[in-house]
């Protein structure tokens, strides 16, 4: 699990960089890279959102005291967990704080917020310090084994992802140990489970020859580094599917592709700089005369957001063009608009036109 | 059959009213609305004249004040003063004929000014209990002391002396009135305990020894030795005289030209001003003053009105002092902050007059409650008709959220804050008889606010520290609170040594307070206040539910 230098090292480090301070009477400070969009660029060649370099200092004053405690008592717990070979679900690290006395966290957000500060200061993903997320990391269908251990025995597991039925495989929340056995052309991730199911029900993964994907909305650390993996273990082409809105666009995709502002310390593993979106694109809206909803305000404001500070839009003339062309028409559509032509329009017609030709892709 | 004209039925009923009569049916003009009322301001009425007597006669007052309940909404209202006591053929004229005073004519800063008030209060004892004034006074150790009882003929506004006896009295000098009167006697904020409290806070020099109702005897004993400046009398200045009173003094000066009048009967008029004053008026300065025809008067007004004259003088003003008004309020109000100021002296309609206010901020008093007004006119508690006060249009005027007070619009200001304004002037406007409130002069409402904002700035500036030093407390909490956190953590993570553990401390505790300075005490410190006096201050509090506002 440990691949870069031993993270109970690094906290060492720090704690002890505090403890030199404050015998020497000066002021602790405690850096950690500044976790947002400013502090990313991207460049294409990259593939990838990398950290600037600006950082925020946590200085120890009678006003930061507080949240100086709370993120060395985090530290500690989570040196604790990595000894001890153990693991915290970031709701489970907030209830320990509970016993911390006065320096317990009042919300969730709070503790969720110091993990992420030290994940960045440790320039680690939060696995490798002994936290897991809550959430679930996507689900596969396909032409696709997994090769994993038995949790007991650590004898070699193979799972089969073309024998789940009409249901599917979970990706686990720790994808490292993995290997992969496929002979499929492409990987296709969708945003909606509805879609996904559909996509499973008819067997197109067979028809296709691919692996199919659900993303579950922002797809989560695991499912992206999952894909990421396979991708570049077996050389696939990504091809994404989400809603045609500003969401699927710049949440959905931008994030599995290039990786997020939140997150920027570890995107270079955590992302799929060769994923391309495949659709629904704002032309794809007007080319299948996809029935519609009006934007919405949020929508408008997340598009203005996008062309003004996501580096991964500046850098692409194309998404500039598509988000320009959907504030002018004022229209979003979802995936399964598709469905207005009939249910099996998507797998029959839709899919199969947009795979075979690159023009309508977008980068 | 030829009717004779109406107007002959009608002239039958039309006659003179009496003055007395006249204020016989409209007694609540003068502050005898109700019993409860009526009770006050008989005592008012008698106590005001006796400080004006011990003003003016240099001499530091002791006024006994005395309530006896007799039952039946039956009180005896006792005042006896140490003034220098009234000529004998004086006596019945002052107690027993409305509008005879000494006060009326002349401009000088008194209690009272109409000649109304202690003559109502002795009609209002005959008009509810039938009863005579009592009166006794003595001028002097060698003189006898004369005892009158006296009635009022009320049509004919004159006295009628019952009794009329040479007595024998231990005091050197001084005068007692004993009035039998229909009241009821009720504590609160606006009671007799509490306007003889409040007199006490505006007169330092005044000892008032108090037995009220249930025969508990109150003593407010006098604070300083040093009497209060004297005011001058002076002539009204030409601004402030309206034309019926110029043609009344006209008709009465012995001066033989208008010149000489201009001179003689007004302040700031020298033979300059006098000049410009009868060139402006188009008038002739030898123009005898009986001879002037009501034209001839109004182009004298107009002549005053267009030259310009320099402001009265202000010695004929008295204020308080800001530091007695503030001692005063000291002893009422157990509060942390206090601040007071004197203002310059102003003029309105020729009137001079001076503002000033005290404030006392936090302590014991309510945080939620709108802020206490304690009015003062002429060194003499207001406590009815707060609402219809120009003080209190002026409180309201002010923005007080500037200063660190909250305030609704168009309300009193909420905080623990008690505001004293005083207004000293040679002529008190109030809006009625009774004087309950002060008229809405704008010279007036315009000094009273800026005195309240010259204490409103300093009120800020304590709030603004105040809660300075509570951030900043709370900061330093927060090292207490949480330097054993970060110990603790560090240890888990390096395995701290005990005895590091502990130069950790006080590592951290230096490296934290470091940057922090001295801090200014601004707790409540409640034994800090000096003046305050706790019984003094419950005086006239018991009730305040029952106390039904006007």
């Amino acid at each position: 699990m440990m691949r870069m230098s031993s993270p109970v090292n690094k906290l060492k480090e720090i704690a002890q960089d505090v403890f030199n301070s404050i015998l020497k009477k000066k002021q602790p400070t405690l850096s950690m890279p500044l976790r947002s969009l400013d502090n990313v660029s991207y460049d294409p060649k990259a593939g990838y959102f990398e950290l600037v370099g600006k950082t925020k200092e946590r200085t120890l004053t009678a006003s930061t005291v507080r949240s100086f405690a709370q993120t060395l008592k985090m530290m500690a717990l989570s040196k604790q967990l990595i000894e001890t070979d153990d693991i915290a679900t970031k709701r489970e690290a907030y209830y320990v704080s509970k016993n911390w006395g006065d320096a317990r966290f009042l919300e969730q957000p709070e503790s969720d917020n110091v993990m992420d500060d030290i994940e960045a200061m440790l320039m680690m993903n939060r696995e490798q310090i002994g936290f897991i997320p809550e959430e679930k990391g996507g689900e596969i269908a396909g032409k696709l084994v997994v090769i994993d251990k038995d949790q007991e025995t650590g004898k070699e597991l193979r799972i089969d992802c073309t024998k789940f039925g009409s249901g599917a495989y979970s990706i686990p929340i720790s994808v490292e140990e993995l290997r992969f056995e496929t002979d499929a052309k492409f990987i296709l991730a969708i945003e909606t489970a509805g879609m996904f199911q559909r996509l499973v029900k008819h067997n197109y993964w067979k028809k296709a020859n691919c692996i199919l994907v659900s993303l579950g909305g922002v797809p989560t650390r695991a499912c992206r580094r999952f894909v990421r993996r396979l991708s570049d273990d077996k050389k696939l082409p990504v091809y994404v599917f989400t809603d045609g809105d500003p969401y699927g666009f710049l949440n959905i995709y931008r994030t599995l592709k290039v990786g997020s502002g939140n997150a920027a310390h570890i995107n270079k593993y955590f992302c799929v700089p060769t994923a391309r979106f495949l659709g629904v694109t704002p032309q794809d809206i007007i080319d299948y005369k996809l029935p519609t909803h009006p934007l919405k305000e949020i929508d408008i404001k997340r598009v203005k957001d996008g062309l003004k500070n996501d580096p991964f839009v500046m850098a692409h003339k194309e998404w500039q063009r598509a988000l320009n062309q959907m504030v002018v028409m004022k229209k979003r559509a979802e995936q399964q608009a598709l469905a207005a032509w009939g249910l099996n329009f998507v797998i029959e017609k839709y899919l199969p036109e947009k795979i075979k030709d690159e023009k309508t892709w977008l980068p | 059959m030829a009717e004779s004209p109406i107007a002959h039925e009608l002239a039958k009923k039309q006659r003179e009213i009496g003055v007395a009569e006249f204020f016989a049916r409209n007694r609540h003009l003068l502050g005898f609305d109700n019993k409860r009322k009526a009770l006050m301001t008989v005592v008012k009425e008698a106590v005001d004249n006796s400080l004006d007597a011990c003003d003016e006669s240099s001499i530091l007052p002791e006024v006994a004040v005395e309530i006896i309940d007799m039952g039946n909404d039956r009180f005896r209202v006792i005042v006896e003063d140490n003034g220098p006591g009234i000529v004998k053929n004086q006596i019945p004229k002052i107690f027993a004929r409305l509008l005879y005073g000494s006060k009326f004519h002349s401009f000088k800063m008194s209690r009272g000014q109409q000649g109304i008030g202690i003559s109502a209060a002795v009609m209002y004892a005959q008009l509810t209990t039938g009863r005579p004034a009592k009166i006794k006074s003595k001028i002097s150790p060698n003189d006898p002391a004369h005892y009158y009882e006296l009635h009022i003929n009320t049509q004919a506004n004159k006295e009628e002396i019952v009794k009329d006896e040479t007595v024998e009295w231990e005091k050197d000098h001084g005068t007692r009135i004993e009035l039998d009167i229909e009241a009821t006697y009720q504590k609160g904020s606006q009671s007799i305990d509490s306007y003889l409290k409040q007199t006490a806070i505006v007169n330092p020099h005044t000892t008032i020894i108090y037995t009220n109702p249930k025969a508990e005897q109150i003593i407010f004993a006098r604070a300083t030795d040093r009497l209060p400046d004297k005011p001058k009398e002076i002539k009204p200045h030409p601004h402030g005289v309206e034309i019926g009173v110029m043609m009344d003094m006209l008709r009465h000066t012995e001066s033989r030209t208008l010149q000489s009048f201009l001179m003689a009967e007004f302040s700031r008029i020298g033979s300059n001003t006098a000049k410009e004053i009868m060139e402006n008026a188009k008038l002739l300065s030898n123009t005898k003053p009986k001879d002037m025809s009501r034209e001839m008067i109004e182009q004298l007004m107009d002549g005053i009105k267009n030259t310009k004259i320099m402001n009265p003088p202000s010695d004929c003003v008295v204020p308080i002092g800001k530091e007695e008004l503030e001692k005063g309020l000291k002893k009422e109000v157990n509060a942390e902050f206090y601040s007071s100021v004197t203002r310059p002296p102003a003029v309105y309609r020729g009137n001079p007059f001076i503002i000033e206010c005290a404030i006392a901020y936090g302590g014991e008093q309510p945080a939620e409650e709108p802020v206490r007004l304690m009015r003062f006119a002429n060194k003499v508690p207001l406590l009815f008709q707060q609402g219809a006060c120009g003080i209190t249009q002026s409180v309201l005027r002010t923005s007080w959220r500037a200063y660190g007070l909250s305030q609704s619009n168009g309300a009193l200001p909420v905080g623990p804050c008690t505001i004293a304004i005083h207004i000293a002037s040679v002529w008190v406007p109030y809006t009625s008889e009774s004087k309950e409130a002060i008229a809405h002069y704008p010279e007036i409402l315009k000094e009273i606010k800026l005195a309240l904002q010259e204490i409103g700035r300093d009120l800020g500036s304590y709030i603004h520290k105040k809660k300075r030093v509570g951030a900043e407390l709370k900061k330093r909490g927060y090292i207490e609170k949480y330097i054993p956190y970060v110990i603790e953590a560090l240890r888990e993570i390096l395995k701290l040594k005990k005895t590091d553990e502990m130069d950790m401390e006080k590592l951290l505790n230096e490296i934290l307070e470091k940057h922090r300075g001295k801090l200014e005490d601004v707790d409540f410190n409640p034994e800090e206040n000096a003046e305050y006096d706790e019984e003094f201050a419950k005086i006239g509090k018991q009730k305040e539910e029952d106390d039904a506002d006007e």
